[in-house]
């Protein structure tokens, strides 16, 4: 065939090995060695996917200047710290990266949660939500949960609207007392939300800026409403005070951080030796250890200083991972594997790619947006959950402010694109990271005010977007 | 001459007060190219969106492998065989070549997707074309140069065993070398046995793989030629004025139409 030596000129640039032909598929035979997935990650940043490294970079540049700024910076306790301070934004903006990847925005993420957590208070404090409210406003929300059932079966949806029965059961037998039945509530809560914003969205057809800025307004309303006026503590709520403020013991942290990598290796390994047998492009089991290497370094690490004591005060011991560390990270492996792993995923990554060419493959892209509308909010309903937590209770302001700003900010810095298409949820965790360091290392050291932290905020954001959209310059430019 | 595979008869459809196609006969044969020319609005898209099911038609049949069917759906005519490769839309950029070719019929093993058996197909399918410029089913589309994006779109439309593909100016947007290469992969699809129905501007293109060549006339077929009995000039007249000597429509119907 005449065409086959323009084929390297065409691959874009792809390296391929000389002396074999292109359509061999070359590319695919590879075992893949420590060094070519070294070579080929450099490859990766050269091309203009920088991937985590913004973030990464961001966080040791941080650190760096925040250690020099105060020595308390990097002690244990401050770092033991961080999670608690920051697992709201992570898992608000793991949500948000599912909206993201299509495209969308959610810019009542944050007031969600707020009424999410509030109503869940509310229930708590007055041993039934029925009880704590107005009879009017009660019945609207158990309306309005049941609509979105109706509503979310109608689109295809499963998950979710179960999601939604389990919380209007809860809730219409009284079992909103019990804290951990509340929370559960609250994601309810979430859920229906989701539904609703994903019909408006997918199916009426409203821009969802403008359906989430509408709801971001009357969400605090609603709050008031829900809280009667009141300010709502959840510090003697052992379970809700400890999701931001406890720590599993060290026993539990050795099994989470094993189970962790162990987990991580078997997946690796197995689906290594699966494509070895099928003759499939596969990672050399030399590279599957050295990750899992890699990998177990940092989580014995990280277990081995979480399970020392830090706290500085004599009278009581702080050791272990705490849950906002753990809880953030399980969730992120669960979307992980559900966006990378299922068909939904797929679909949702090629819904943000190509609407149309989703479509035209015969994806339900209504259902995809319903479904993704639903899990945002479900993880904006925990975020608020934590966010009451770590601020010690529902607040009549609660999710209000800048909280779904740093939210959007965190999945962005991570690498998160607004564009859709592209984004991980591991960039929330990321992002949330060096967001939640820059207040936390400026309150250490009191002469600098309150004001340096939203300036600083502001200009990583910058940098970190500025990092990404050149890199993908000089790569198009190439 | 073998039976169609899809035959088109007597199909109208209008919108609104405009009658966009006026009975239109089209047969297509398993093995050949039938090429669908036409002028900018003469209804060569429309006559394709009714078949994939995207437009409805007023009246007509649709016969498949003999059969009358109702094409209503896209997803009805990707489940007789008949696959529509569109000009641009048809692939996301952030995912690679594996995943757009299975995209919407991912193969899953307890709900989960089966990366390794998806990667081995897609191998396959381009090995069988003979598709020899791509180094990579793993590369992302968004690094695929026009040709290469077009062959992956070909390739996944015939991944399914599909019987019958339209192809929508598969080589509007592309340089010589690879309108070279595609119009090889669209002759090698007709070898393979399918039906291919080639959408195009291209009187180059048309003469050199298509084996019959359908020419509209401001939503009327105009003449069905064999490409090895007529010229390039016999096709242009069928297409600028709807007759070329003997053949083509009436010269009243022609030019009553305008």
């Amino acid at each position: 065939m005449s065409t086959s030596q323009t084929s390297d000129a065409e691959a874009g640039g792809r390296p391929s090995t000389p002396g074999r032909p292109a359509g061999d598929f070359s590319l695919d035979v590879e075992r893949r060695t420590v060094p070519i997935a070294i070579r080929s990650y450099f490859d990766r940043l050269r091309s203009g996917d920088p991937g985590a490294l913004p973030a990464v970079l961001g966080l040791v540049v941080l650190a760096a200047i925040f250690s020099q700024v105060s020595d308390r910076f990097l002690s244990s306790n401050n770092i033991g710290n961080l999670p608690g301070q920051g697992a709201y934004i992570a898992i608000i903006a793991m949500g948000l990266v599912f909206v993201l990847l299509l495209g969308e925005i959610d810019l009542a993420a944050g007031t969600t949660g707020g009424i999410c957590a509030g109503f869940a208070a509310q229930g708590i404090f007055s041993n039934g939500l029925h009880h704590g409210i107005s009879g009017l406003l009660f019945w609207t929300l158990m309306v309005c949960m049941a609509a979105a059932v109706v509503l979310g079966f109608y689109l295809k949806s499963i998950s979710g609207p179960i999601l939604v029965i389990v919380g209007l059961v809860i809730a219409l037998t009284g079992q909103d007392k019990h804290v951990l039945l509340a929370l559960v509530f609250a994601v309810a809560i979430g859920a229906a939300v989701g539904i609703f914003v994903g019909w408006l969205v997918a199916a009426v057809g409203i821009p969802s800026f403008i359906v989430t800025l509408a709801l971001f307004l009357a969400f605090q309303g609603v709050l008031l409403f829900a809280l009667k006026s009141q300010p709502i503590g959840v510090n003697n709520y052992n379970l809700w005070y400890g999701l931001a403020h406890d720590n599993m013991s060290p026993a539990w942290s050795w099994v989470f951080s094993i189970t962790v990598v162990v987990g991580y290796f078997v997946y690796t390994a197995v689906k290594s030796l699966r494509a070895q047998a099928a003759g499939l492009a596969a990672d050399t089991m030399q590279l599957v250890v050295a990750r899992a290497v890699v990998l177990a370094v940092a989580a014995i690490a990280i277990t081995f200083f979480a399970n020392q004591n830090r706290n500085t005060n004599a009278f009581k011991t702080i050791e272990g991972l705490p849950w906002a560390a753990a809880i953030p990270i399980a969730l992120m492996i669960l979307a992980t594997i559900t966006l990378n792993k299922t068909p939904w995923g797929r679909h949702l990554y090629a819904t943000g790619g190509n609407e149309e060419a989703a479509r035209r493959a015969g994806i339900d892209v209504r259902h995809i947006k319903v479904t993704a509308f639903t899990v945002n909010s479900s993880f904006a309903a925990l975020g608020g959950v934590f966010l009451a937590s770590s601020t010690g209770g529902a607040q009549l302001d609660l999710g209000a402010g800048n909280i779904l700003l740093f939210a959007v900010a965190a999945a962005v810095i991570g690498g998160t694109s607004l564009f859709g298409g592209r984004g991980k949820p591991r960039d929330a965790i990321l992002g949330a990271l060096v967001i939640v360091m820059i207040p936390n290392g400026i309150g250490l050291k009191p002469n600098l005010g309150v004001q340096h932290q939203e300036v600083i905020t502001g200009v990583v954001l910058l940098v970190a977007a500025s990092v990404d959209a050149i890199s993908r310059r000089r790569a198009l430019g190439r | 001459m073998a039976e169609p595979i899809l035959e088109i008869r007597q199909l109208n459809k209008s919108f609104g007060p405009v009658h966009v196609l006026h009975d239109i006969d089209l047969a297509v044969y398993p093995g050949e190219v039938t090429a669908l020319v036409g002028d900018n609005g003469a209804g060569k898209s429309t006559l394709v969106k009714c078949i994939a099911g995207i437009n409805s038609i007023d009246s007509g049949t649709v016969l498949f492998e003999g059969k009358p069917v109702t094409l209503h759906d896209p997803r009805v005519a990707a489940a007789l065989g008949i696959e529509f490769v569109y000009q641009d839309l048809a692939l996301a950029d952030n995912l690679d070549i594996t995943q757009n070719m299975f995209l919407g019929r991912e193969i899953r093993r307890r709900g989960f997707l089966s990366d390794g058996q998806m990667e081995r197909k897609a191998r396959e399918t381009l090995t069988s074309l003979s598709v020899r410029t791509v180094s990579s089913v793993r590369q992302a589309v968004a690094s695929l140069s026009g040709g290469q994006r077009q062959t992956v779109a070909i390739a996944k439309a015939v991944l399914w065993n599909s019987k019958v593909v339209f192809l929508d100016e598969p080589t509007a947007a592309l340089g010589v070398a690879q309108t070279r290469q595609v119009l090889d992969l669209v002759r090698r699809l007709a070898d393979q046995g399918l039906g291919v129905v080639l959408i195009s501007h291209n009187m180059n293109d048309v003469m050199e793989v298509a084996d019959r060549v359908a020419a509209l006339f401001l939503g009327r077929i105009a003449a069905v030629v064999n490409t090895k009995e007529s010229s390039t000039t016999q096709i242009v007249e069928l297409i600028t004025a709807g007759r070329s000597g003997d053949i083509g429509l009436a010269p009243a119907t022609a030019n009553e139409s305008i």
